[in-house]
């Protein structure tokens, strides 16, 4: 069973999950993308960086 | 009890709370308002003060004698002026809400030091149950009186209390922002337009009163807990940064379950913290006309010190939502009737 790499909730992962995909947790609602399937590995989904003028 | 409706009386109802109040339980399917008291507007529709209810009540405002019997009473006086009343108000109600500080603090000893005067009714101190359900709920179901918590106060006590409970902490700095109804409806020079608009002012670096509510809900020794609220360019809303100092080493997976475990269940608290978009962290103005706390945090990895950032709407969450909010939980009623409004977006 994988773990939220940001919240550490222990995650529901669907037998059905493909590689690529993009879930969000549950607990933090932080979005994931799946990088292994048979057992699921997550990672935290790429975030287009924004120029905030800093 | 869903057909069951409480009649309900609202003291000193022309203030900003007081119509937030008439704008919510008028809203409430289990409330009846039959009175709502002011000196200064006896006899006007309470329309004629609060402009957005027009249509929704013909209520008129009635003078504080002539109160009569009612299941439920909302307190909304100037701090001080209930506890010279309050046989009046607990012998005209089942249940009294008392949204002054008259009643918040449990130790007479900290009206002397944080509001510089004596209590007068002190037997009635701890029969006063700290109106926050997240902290008290169990509490709150069998009180007959509840003291509804100061608004700066709720902006810091809800993010810091699951810190408190889970970690070992030696030093809290809470900086808020707060809009300018927090200092309610009566005016005078620092509060006119060319004065007040574009502000940003520290009007209490220290001492400010709501420290001592902090201090009793945290439980964290007194100078350990440090605050200094500023006035901002905004009406309602308000957004407590929270610099907190942990002892120990930590991440943020563990912040994360110290919110989850306390709040994964509340449904007035949502955690922000998002890796995209414009609003990563709580934002006042989301929350604005809800009865909302939104927290998130980060932690800075290069001192350790943990970044907490509370928004609420003062007069929701801070005053009237979270009176409403008791008072459900006090009748057995569905923690959110009548709160159930989101914010607006854009606003």
């Amino acid at each position: 069973m994988a773990n939220c790499p940001e919240c550490g909730t222990a995650l529901e992962i669907g037998d059905d999950v493909m590689a690529h995909e993009i879930i969000e947790c549950n607990a933090c609602s932080v979005e994931l993308e799946v990088v292994a399937t048979n057992p699921a590995q997550v990672e935290l989904a790429p975030e287009e960086e924004e120029d905030w003028g800093e | 009890m869903a057909e069951t409706k409480l009649k309900i009386g609202i003291v000193g109802g022309s203030g900003y709370t007081g119509g937030e109040l008439l704008r919510v339980l008028l809203q409430h399917p289990n409330a009846e308002i039959v009175a709502v008291t002011s000196r200064q507007y006896k006899g006007k529709n309470v329309a004629k003060v609060h402009p957005n209810l027009r249509g929704a009540t013909n209520i008129k405002f009635i003078e504080p004698q002539d109160l009569p019997k009612v299941d439920v009473l909302f307190t909304g006086l100037p701090h001080g002026t209930v506890m010279d009343q309050v046989e009046h108000f607990t012998s005209q109600a089942e249940r009294v809400l008392d949204l002054s500080s008259d009643f918040r603090l449990k130790s007479p000893e900290d009206y002397v030091t944080w509001y510089k005067h004596e209590h007068t009714k002190q037997e009635f101190l701890k029969d006063f149950v700290y109106g926050m359900p997240e902290l008290h709920r169990e509490e709150i179901k069998d009180a007959k009186w509840v003291a509804v918590p100061g608004c700066t106060a709720t902006s810091a006590i809800l993010p810091l209390k699951p810190l408190v409970d889970n970690f070992k902490i030696s030093t809290v700095i809470v900086d808020a922002k707060v809009g300018s109804s927090a200092g309610g409806a009566s005016y005078n020079l620092s509060t006119h337009h060319p004065e007040r608009s574009g502000v940003v002012r520290s009007f209490k670096p220290t001492g400010h009163r709501h420290t001592a509510e902090m201090i009793q809900e945290l439980g964290l020794p007194t100078e350990a807990i440090n605050f200094s609220p500023h006035a901002v360019e905004l009406i309602r809303g308000i957004l407590a940064t929270c610099h907190v100092f942990i002892e120990g080493d930590y991440d943020e997976k563990d912040v994360w379950q110290a919110y989850l475990g306390a709040y994964k269940d509340e449904p007035f608290i949502r955690m922000i913290k998002e890796r995209g978009g414009i609003y990563r962290f709580p934002e006042p103005k989301l929350v604005a006309g809800t009865n909302l706390c939104d927290i998130g945090f980060e932690k800075d990895e290069r001192t350790g010190r943990l970044v907490v950032m509370a928004a609420i709407d003062n007069l929701m969450k801070g005053a009237a939502g979270q009176a409403v909010q008791c008072f459900n939980v006090m009748h057995g009623l569905e923690e959110t009737t009548g709160l159930n409004s989101l914010g607006f977006h854009p606003y």
